[in-house]
């Protein structure tokens, strides 16, 4: 526990020494701000609409908030896309190609110890890199009325954490993999833009598209953004995350048996 | 404290490591010589539990390095051949980092890290990030981490490569002083650093033992047979033929003479065996000037060549 304790550490450490995580806030943060206010900017502009067509007789349900938190999770996640798999990138391969991935192996660390410190400090700077979002969704929510209520926007976040989660872990494992950072960026994008696009066939009704409805990351995703929490979402989350986190405990075991 | 029975680990059809076998008693420095590729490297990541062998076993302090791994590693401090550093560390937050992994309780954590830039000369660089030093320092920084929990047995695989000689005597300096408290095992293909540091050698080749003993028997070993230096002025072909005719000289050399000197002869001969006099006499019955004849003592580094050069080479050097 204590060795997890000190990976983590370390690992926080690399971020914050480098200019990566500073760099990687900044620009994630300009972009939400960003599409918050076209999202805002829409919204107001579709509320007129609405109300205009009201005076002429015609009630409308238009909900503000729950429109611009809808497009607001929506286009976290897929930023979220875009970004994991550069936190992920360097996690094993940099590692790797340096050499101290001989230095963790030969300390009395184990497998489980190094992966999950390492994974929980970028889910750290994930949720780090998120927090001043949550400054946009607050202030809408004081401004609505009437107030949407806060469990909506915590669902929100908790999609957006377990998602982002998701595909860290799968990140995490393709590092893994390489010493070479930028196959590990590219393959994970891919990876994940795959998982996101299963529930392609969301319109037929055919088992098999069922199936890849329930497996894509993304379907799951919506559920939060609406404010619900379902069981099953959690579940799917969850067991994506203790996959990806075993498959990456294997894969680190393994390059004491591969050829270094 | 190291017993090694039989190791062997082969990758697919090579084998790097060959039936190995040998033992490190405590407080000893054990030199690894042999030439690049030799199978020090992979010996010593088997032995710090970095990579399983195929065959045999090892074990420190008891402990079997690989079912009992952990146990291993916590008694194990290992210099890697390139020094696993972090550049965006400090040297200290780096230590510190090593120390925490390596288990050493946080109240003795400051002393061990102390005591680790103490001993490696690196108390006045402990703020200074690792990608700004220079790569004797990297080295330096790279020892200090397998010191910093006062292992039982350190491994260094190479610990003296990039520095320069000032550093290389340093290094070395600290070697021996670190022996006797703990159990050293170091690699190497330099020859003076195993007789300079080194309590025995293993000297190994393409995965196998070609031998084991201390340097100074190793080099008396060899003493017996002995080597003749002469220089003189005489036609090479009779000279050949009168030297090979001496019962007891074996390899007979003859460079031809550069200019303005002589030519020199080299003749080994058997153990036990000195043909200093009938060559002496037998050059002097011939009428040729003689201007030097002496004996060579093997060295270290004969032996090495010896036991490592491939058998054709041999034969071919000796026709």
């Amino acid at each position: 526990m204590r060795s997890l304790y000190a990976i983590y550490r370390k690992e926080m450490g690399h971020y914050f020494v480098s200019p990566i995580a500073y760099i990687f806030i900044g620009l994630f943060l300009v972009l939400t701000a960003f599409f918050f206010n076209a999202i805002l900017a829409s919204a107001i502009r579709d509320s007129f609409q609405m109300e205009m067509q009201a005076m002429r007789g015609m009630p409308s349900d238009f909900d503000v908030p729950a429109f611009v938190m809808r497009s607001f999770f929506g286009l976290l996640a897929t930023l979220v896309l875009f970004f994991t798999p550069i936190l992920t990138m360097g996690v094993y391969s940099e590692e790797r190609k340096r050499g101290t991935m001989e230095l963790l192996m030969t300390s009395p660390v184990s497998e489980l110890e190094i992966v999950l410190g390492k994974y929980l400090a970028s889910l750290s700077l994930f949720a780090l890199m998120l927090l001043p979002t949550a400054s946009y969704m607050v202030f809408m929510v004081l401004r609505s009325d009437p107030r949407p209520p806060w469990s909506m926007l915590a669902a929100g976040y908790a999609g957006v954490l377990l998602l982002g989660g998701s595909l860290l872990a799968l990140g995490s494992f393709v590092s893994s993999l390489t010493e070479n950072q930028l196959i590990a960026v590219v393959v994970t994008f891919v990876a994940s833009l795959f998982l996101w696009v299963l529930d392609i066939g969301r319109n037929s009704d055919s088992g098999a598209s069922a199936v890849l409805q329930y497996l894509s990351v993304i379907r799951h995703y919506e559920d939060f953004t609406r404010g619900v929490i379902d069981t099953s979402s959690l579940i799917y989350y969850g067991s994506l995350i203790a996959l990806f986190v075993f498959l990456t405990v294997r894969s680190v075991d393994s390059m004491r048996w591969r050829r270094a | 404290m190291i017993e090694v029975q039989d190791l062997t680990k082969s990758y697919g059809a090579v084998t790097a490591v060959d039936h190995v076998s040998f033992t490190v008693n405590k407080g000893e420095i054990l030199g690894f010589l042999g030439p690049n590729g030799a199978g020090k490297t992979t010996t010593m990541r088997i032995l710090t539990g970095y990579m399983p062998a195929t065959h045999g076993t090892a074990r420190v302090a008891g402990f079997d390095v690989f079912s009992d791994s952990m146990e291993v590693r916590r008694r194990i401090g290992y210099l890697p051949e390139n020094p696993p550093v972090y550049p965006d560390m400090t040297v200290e937050t780096y230590l510190d980092f090593v120390a925490r992994i390596k288990n050493v309780p946080a109240e003795r954590r400051p002393g061990r890290i102390d005591d680790a830039l103490r001993k490696t000369n690196l108390e006045d660089r402990r703020s200074e990030l690792i990608k700004r030093l220079s790569r004797g320092y990297k080295q330096r920084v790279g020892i200090a981490q397998a010191l910093v929990h006062d292992p039982e047995v350190i491994i260094l695989d190479e610990p003296t490569v990039g520095l320069d000689p000032k550093q290389i005597i340093e290094v070395r300096n600290l070697i021996k002083s670190l022996a006797g408290n703990h159990t050293i095992i170091l690699s190497t293909h330099i020859l003076p650093e195993v007789s300079m540091t080194c309590d025995r050698v293993v000297i190994i080749n393409k995965g196998k033992i070609a031998a084991v003993d201390t340097p100074q028997n190793l080099t008396s070993q060899l003493k017996g047979g002995q080597k003749i230096r002469i220089e003189t002025d005489a036609p090479e072909k009779p000279l050949r033929d009168m030297l090979t005719q001496i019962p007891g000289a074996s390899r007979v050399l003859i460079e031809p003479a550069r200019a303005g000197g002589h030519q020199a002869v080299t003749v080994e001969a058997a153990q036990g065996n000195d043909i200093r006099n009938q060559i002496a006499a037998k050059i002097v019955e011939n009428g040729w000037p003689l201007y030097e004849l002496h004996g060579v003592n093997l060295s270290l580094e004969d032996i090495f060549l010896e036991l490592t050069t491939d058998d054709a080479a041999h034969a071919q050097a000796s026709s």
